[in-house]
């Protein structure tokens, strides 16, 4: 018989076995027993304090995006985990695979309402792919091999470990534990050979093709098999925000970026093509406009490898179930090759028509404010082919995942879904330390960064050198716009002060910059890309710039809208 | 000038209206907490559980779940795909009523004198083919199991006569017509596809 070890040893022990390298941690009593083990293990995981729990489980996302690796976020029971909510719900909706171990109080209080006790069970099993309460020592290799499995199999997502005080302190060998299936959970189905046959069939006779390219292309890692069958194919494709970085921004069949603020000839087209490949992609409401009025002229066919999205939004005609890249090399060997040369002729003149009345206005203008736009241009135009750009949400996202160019796999890190302010700063540093050979560009607002500017204190304690580009607009802009369009420019609460940037940056140590003229642009990001640790880059944008072209509510997917033309 | 519009959201998707009800058999493993993640699917969706019996199934270890709820085909068809989605959920299936063999229990408990005293009492639970299952000088107990529209006609006709006190009936219970079973094969299939060599 082994050594009995405790429950919190054995919880470390499962994690490297798990190959966890990073933890993104706070402490508090119902988890320190498991920090006291941490500090024997600070040469095989690297353990970074976050100011904040949020941080934690956000960080954990960046890391786990920009790695395909599983992050790991590690808190106290109550509050210290129900901080981290926020950013749970945020990897169920993008798909992003976290585990977050959270302290619990003693089994044997459980259901007394002890210090710091809260159903998180309960609590999180709407937003985790799956939750449980680890109540026994013996169980904790279990619970952490299948906790992983979980995570990080199928379409990903979060998971969390509700870990008992007692389990925690409870002696018990240490019994690795592997997983090869569990019944009630299979991660991907094989490819149908019939499926492919009708894809195919409908992809050999269709004339006006769109491929819809998600984030599950590049959670497969099937960038090159996506690639490998559009030029087969010569079909034109565009992807959702999640999912820019799976082709190229650089690859010709790229007709831009789908839904609300994306590019007019794909949206367009959309309900001009008569097929629809989606790869990946889920149909988002911010993707479709109208429903009823979506895609009518077309057959589709939908990849992916979550049954339950098949036919969720829009009537499928062939769904491919299973890993698309298993199934697009399928497609590509069985299809023929084809040019479609006079339907993606089509694309160019409203590309144009959007660069005239949008894009020019917006990355070069003539005078005025520095604009979003053309800050995101910029930055573009310098950073180097294997940038990860980060951003927050509001009109800075917008603006940035627009004009940002995507060279890399695994090049954005957004909060598509539950469009989470306050992401940007603790992903980009989950994302910094997830891929520390790339550099990492976040674009944030003045909101968002105030959401979660506590964060400032986990970038100077441990180097890490994210550049982090503020465009204040002096506005809570994207809600502004809205009030612009909708509300008849009441300005209900969006206006916001902020503090002195500069000093906070000298307080935390960064070098920092304020851009308030166009002239200085260019050279303050060039100073920005030059620093070797973090970087603060204050651009002061237009006041009420807003974003264009938009599908705006209630409006089908093909009604864009370029905004005011003077 | 920006051209302001103020705008109608259209959100339904397709105008399908016929509701029928449905009957969901789930199996799960014997985990805490599926029962909440089973009705969550419901309660997300604002479609109201009708009724709900959660028992042990014939393979150990195994739950069953046999739950009825009014909705769309369509409706049923995404609700039974997101509970299936559950890591502890074996499967989830829906059947029609043609579909089943299906059964739902009531008990009564009534009044001894007025049974004594008005035979209409004993000649309703005859007709219906009820059991009393308990007489004591004060109350009595009638068992029906049955169809729910046979369980609510007897309901009726005996609260005529005054003499219920209390009134209970159970969720359905139902088995399948099938001659495959759907959760064994499912079992089978899956040991067989990760068995090792
Ligand atoms: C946590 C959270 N609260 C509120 C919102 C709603 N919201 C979306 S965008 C936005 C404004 C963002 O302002 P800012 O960060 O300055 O970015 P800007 O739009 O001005 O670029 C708000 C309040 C949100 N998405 N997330
Ligand atoms: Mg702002």
């Amino acid at each position: 018989m082994g050594a009995k070890i405790k429950g919190s040893e054995i919880l470390l022990k499962a994690l490297t076995e798990q190959k966890v390298d990073t933890i993104f941690a706070y402490p508090g009593g119902n988890i320190i027993s498991v920090f006291d083990v941490m500090m024997d293990y600070r040469d095989k995981i690297n353990q970074i304090l976050v100011r904040h729990e949020q941080g934690a489980a956000h960080a954990a996302e960046g890391y786990a995006r920009v790695s395909g690796r599983v992050g790991v976020a590690i808190v106290t029971s109550g509050p210290g985990v129900t901080n981290t909510i926020t950013g749970i719900a945020d990897a169920m909706l993008d798909s992003t695979p976290i585990v977050v171990i959270a302290g619990q109080a003693a089994s044997t209080a459980l259901g007394t309402d002890a210090f710091q006790e809260v159903d998180l069970v309960g609590i999180t099993q709407p937003i985790t792919k799956w939750s449980y309460q680890i109540r026994r020592t013996e169980d904790i290799t279990m619970a952490v091999a299948k906790a992983f499995y979980i995570a990080s199999t199928g379409r990903p997502g979060p998971v969390v470990l509700d870990f008992t005080k007692d389990a925690q302190a409870g002696l018990a060998e240490y019994k690795p534990y592997s997983i090869d299936y569990i019944r009630s959970y299979i991660p991907k189905t094989d490819v149908s050979p019939a499926s492919i046959e009708q894809a195919a069939e409908l992809i050999d006779n269709c004339r006006k093709p769109l491929v819809l390219v998600g984030q599950g292309v590049e959670l497969a890692g099937a960038q090159q098999e996506l690639q490998d069958f559009i030029e087969k194919g010569n079909l034109p494709a565009a992807r959702t925000l999640l999912g820019l970085s799976a082709l190229s921004s650089d690859h010709p069949l790229n007709m831009g970026m789908l839904g609300l603020h994306g590019n007019a000839a794909p949206n367009v087209l959309t309900n001009q093509a008569d097929l629809i490949i989606a790869v990946g992609m889920r149909f988002d409401d911010r993707v479709t406009g109208v429903v009823a009025n979506y895609a009518k002229k077309a057959k589709i066919i939908h990849l992916d490898i979550d049954k339950s999205e098949i036919g969720k939004i829009v009537p499928c005609d062939v769904p491919i179930l299973g890993d698309c890249k298993e199934s697009l090399p399928m497609l590509t060997a069985r299809i023929k090759k084809n040019s479609h040369a006079d339907w993606i002729k089509e694309f160019a003149p409203l590309a144009q028509k959007e660069k005239e009345l949008v894009i020019d206005k917006a990355i070069a203008p003539a005078s005025g404010p520095i604009k979003m736009g053309e800050t995101v241009h910029q930055v573009a135009l310098q950073a180097p082919d294997n940038t990860v750009m980060v951003t927050d949400v509001g009109l800075n996202q917008m603006f940035a995942v627009r004009y940002f160019k995507y060279r890399s796999r695994r090049s954005i890190v957004s909060s598509g879904g539950l469009g989470t302010m306050g992401f940007a700063i603790p992903a980009a540093i989950g994302a910094a330390t997830g891929a520390p050979e790339r550099p990492v560009i976040m674009f944030a607002g003045d909101g968002g960064i105030q959401m979660t500017m506590q964060e400032f204190g986990t970038i100077m304690e441990y180097h890490i050198p994210v550049k982090m580009v503020v465009m204040n607009n002096h506005y809570l802009g994207n809600v502004r716009q809205w009030q612009h369009l909708m509300f008849n420019d009441r300005y209900s609460l969006t206006h916001m002060l902020s503090p002195m940037y500069q000093d906070i940056a000298a307080a935390y140590g960064f070098d920092y910059i304020r851009v308030e003229k166009r002239q200085d642009l260019e050279a303050g990001i060039k100073a920005m890309l030059a620093a070797k640790g973090p970087f603060f880059l204050e651009v002061v944008v237009e006041d009420e710039e807003n974003v264009w072209p938009m599908i705006r509510p209630g409006s089908d997917v093909d009604q864009v809208y370029y905004g005011p033309q003077d | 000038m920006l051209t302001k519009y103020i705008t109608d959201l259209k959100t339904e998707l397709t105008m399908e209206t016929e509701k029928k009800l449905y009957t969901l058999i789930v199996h799960s493993e014997n985990v805490a907490g599926i029962l909440n993640q089973i009705t969550a699917v419901f309660t997300r969706r604002q479609i109201n559980i009708e009724s709900l019996n959660v028992s042990a199934s014939s393979i150990e270890g195994v739950h069953r779940y046999t739950i009825t709820a009014y909705a769309t085909r369509s409706e049923i068809e995404r609700v039974v795909l997101q509970i299936e989605r559950k890591v502890d959920v074996l499967q989830c299936q829906f059947f029609e009523d043609s579909e089943i063999f299906m059964q739902e229990i009531a008990l009564f408990k009534i009044i001894t004198s007025v049974m004594m005293s008005n035979p209409e009492v004993s000649q309703i639970i005859r007709k219906y083919q009820a059991n009393i299952i308990e007489v004591n000088p004060t109350f009595s107990v009638v068992e029906k199991s049955g169809k729910k529209d046979d369980i609510m006609d007897l309901n009726r006709e005996l609260a005529g006569t005054g003499c219920i006190l209390q009134f209970v009936s159970s969720g359905r219970i139902a088995i399948t017509r099938a001659r495959i079973e759907h959760v064994s094969e499912y079992l089978d299939k899956i040991s067989r596809r990760f068995a090792k060599d």
